[in-house]
């Protein structure tokens, strides 16, 4: 009788399909799959560790590499747990700035995500569809904080500073590509502020999510991948530890900012989409209608926004640097801008943690502080590391090719599952 | 959300009053301090009576350096405050504590409550039961543990490294565990593979921890 073994066979670390640095390790029968084992830890950088040897106020651009596709809710988690241990709360325009922000991460995260999910399963032309919206987001980073990605611009007490009165615009002078008449054309929606540029933005995206709806939602092949793959049961959910959009697909209408709202999310309106059968297929499903979802936050945010000006940091400039102006000829504004950057600041004894609702789910941050400038201990829960230690138990009996499509719809990024 | 932490603080006192060390009420986040030995039947009792269907979070800790400053702050000698850092060269009046402990956020989705729950281990072979039957994906938060912080979690099936090189040697998270690591690896053209030295560079404090007793937060 001939020897009938399982094959193994090492999906990763290198494969485009294994969305970053994941290594698998795949023991087929045929193929099928009957066990899967996720190597992790290629992008470990012990962010931890090095948030532990710094001041409070000098971690948020590592919050900003965890998960480098939703920069700002990370950073989110941080300065609440860093707000919730020193006892203070922002301005409200803050309040709503960051909101608005979060939800243009949320939009970008999902966007990544279809564009990305649906290259693994075929269909390309959504990554070359989300990346143009992309781009306009990323531009409303770039024009608040000067940086793209990387933004580091929520502080503990509020954010860097004021959303400004002029969009960046594109430089005709400089393009090699564009004619002039292009420039202005691209350049039109920029002519007025940011929020005049959002305000165009949630106008025109519904429709950008009805053209992604019909290359995919009734798709045959995009059915045939997704529907029935990876089904995971609500008491499954549960004792996985899933949270967001893949709890949401299971079923359960759990979204902390309904149920343990932050800053103003209960001042909000907007509705949580939930799935029925926890297969791929209703996560997609879900993550579709957050996207409208947000645009309709950001739609309110803007109206908010525009009609109550006010301070976006504390006053207190013992946590929030003193203006620039002040520092020139006030003495104490002076040594409070040098102590700040050269010691930080103490928080009292205590442990804090906080939680967003993340794109990917949970995103918390526990802090426990011992009265030290720096943090004693900083633990990063992170969504997308519960959701791949459910690999083994989605994949399961699955083919090969779904393990692909599984992936996909659990939207993993290795900076925050490594940290 | 309403106020939930005082009744539930309350209930919990009740509950497992003969083996709690110790309760905490703060920031509105409830905390139980237990022995280890009893970490599984607390574990199931909040699950199934509390309803706690969630395991947020594990993790470990060492609390070997709490409340130790590099910079002696509160009074300043005739030549005025230290100018060089030494790690750790200056102790806080924090009454001791086991040098390790697991940390477990709980989340009740059905009740909408948020609990932490630590325990405290032995010293030199830090070691608690897997919770891993009560709430399964305790299994990758307990080998994180595991991994960073050399907690043995008994009754884990698969208890190996996660987040570390293979054949990574020492707990990194730990507090005597420099942040630049111990080793460093280079390609050498010569023997034709990657090799591992002593680290060449030496540990520094960029910014100086200290502690100061602000008035706003003494109540």
């Amino acid at each position: 009788m001939p020897d009938i073994r399982n094959y193994t066979l090492n999906f990763g670390p290198q494969h485009p399909a294994a969305h970053g640095v994941l290594r698998l390790i795949l023991e087929l029968d045929g193929e099928v799959v009957q066990r899967a084992d996720p190597h992790i830890g290629l992008l470990h950088r012990g962010t931890e560790k090095l948030a532990e040897t710094k001041p409070f106020n000098q971690s948020v651009p590592y919050m900003d590499r965890l998960d480098y596709v939703s920069m700002m809710c990370n950073e989110h988690a941080y300065v609440l747990a860093v707000e919730k241990l020193l006892g203070i709360e922002p301005p409200l325009r803050a309040q709503y700035i960051r909101v608005m922000f979060d939800e243009i991460t949320r939009i970008l995260n999902h966007l990544l995500w279809i564009a990305g999910h649906g290259l693994d399963v075929g269909a390309m032309t959504m990554f070359l569809y989300a990346f143009r919206e992309r781009e306009d987001l990323v531009d409303c980073y770039e024009a608040v904080s000067g940086a793209r990605m990387h933004a580091a611009y929520y502080r503990p007490g509020g954010v860097y500073r004021d959303l400004p009165d002029r969009m960046p615009q594109y430089q005709s002078e400089t393009s090699p590509r564009h004619t002039p008449e292009e420039v202005k054309r691209l350049n039109a929606n920029r002519q007025g502020s940011l929020l005049d540029f959002l305000e165009d933005f949630t106008q025109r995206f519904p429709k950008y999510v009805d053209e992604y709806e019909t290359l995919l939602t009734d798709n045959r092949i995009w059915k045939q991948r997704l529907v029935g793959i990876g089904v995971v049961s609500p008491e499954r959910a549960l004792q996985l530890g899933f949270t967001g959009p893949m709890i949401r697909g299971s079923g359960i209408a759990w979204d902390l900012r309904k149920k343990q709202p932050y800053e103003v999310y209960d001042k909000l309106d907007f509705d949580i989409p939930v799935g029925t059968m926890g297969d791929s297929y209703d996560r997609y499903l879900v993550r579709m209608e957050e996207m409208r979802q947000s645009n309709r936050i950001i739609k309110q945010c803007v109206d908010w926004l525009r009609a109550n000006p006010g301070p976006v940091m504390v006053s207190d400039h013992k946590i929030a640097p003193p203006p620039r102006e002040e520092m020139k000829h006030d003495m104490e504004a002076m040594i409070h801008h040098f102590k700040l950057f050269s010691e930080g600041y103490c928080a009292p004894e205590g442990e804090a943690y906080a939680a967003v609702e993340h794109p990917k789910g949970e995103f918390g941050i526990y802090l426990v502080s011992d009265g030290a400038n720096k943090p004693y201990r900083m633990k990063i829960r992170a969504p997308g590391f519960p959701h791949l230690a459910a690999m083994d138990e989605m994949g399961k009996g699955h083919m090969l090719a779904d393990v692909v499509a599984i992936i996909g719809s659990m939207d993993v990024v290795f900076g925050e599952i490594d940290r | 959300m309403a106020t939930y932490q005082q009744p539930l603080l309350e209930k919990l006192q009740q509950r497992f009053g003969h083996i709690l060390l110790k309760t905490e009420l703060a920031r509105k986040e409830v905390t139980l301090e237990i022995p280890d030995v009893h970490i599984l039947s607390v574990c199931y009792a909040l699950r199934d009576e509390f309803g706690f269907d969630q395991l947020i979070d594990l993790c470990g800790i060492d609390y070997s350096q709490y409340g130790q400053a590099d910079w002696e702050t509160k009074q300043a000698s005739s030549t005025g405050f230290s100018r060089g850092v030494s790690t750790g060269s200056y102790q806080e009046g924090t009454k001791p504590r086991p040098r390790f402990a697991v940390i477990y956020h709980l989340l009740s989705v059905q009740h909408n409550q948020r609990l932490r729950l630590r325990a405290y281990t032995e010293e030199d072979q830090p070691r608690v039961d897997s919770v891993i039957n009560v709430w399964n994906c305790a299994s990758w938060f307990e080998r994180e543990a595991f991994d960073l912080y050399g907690i043995l979690f008994d009754g884990h099936p698969d208890l190996r490294r996660i987040l570390t090189d293979y054949g990574f040697i020492g707990h990194p998270f730990r507090k005597d565990f420099p942040v630049s690591g111990n080793v460093e690896m280079r390609y050498d053209p010569e023997k034709k593979r990657v090799v591992y030295e002593p680290v060449s560079i030496p540990p520094r404090v960029l910014v100086p921890k200290v502690i100061r007793h602000d008035n706003r937060y003494t109540n």
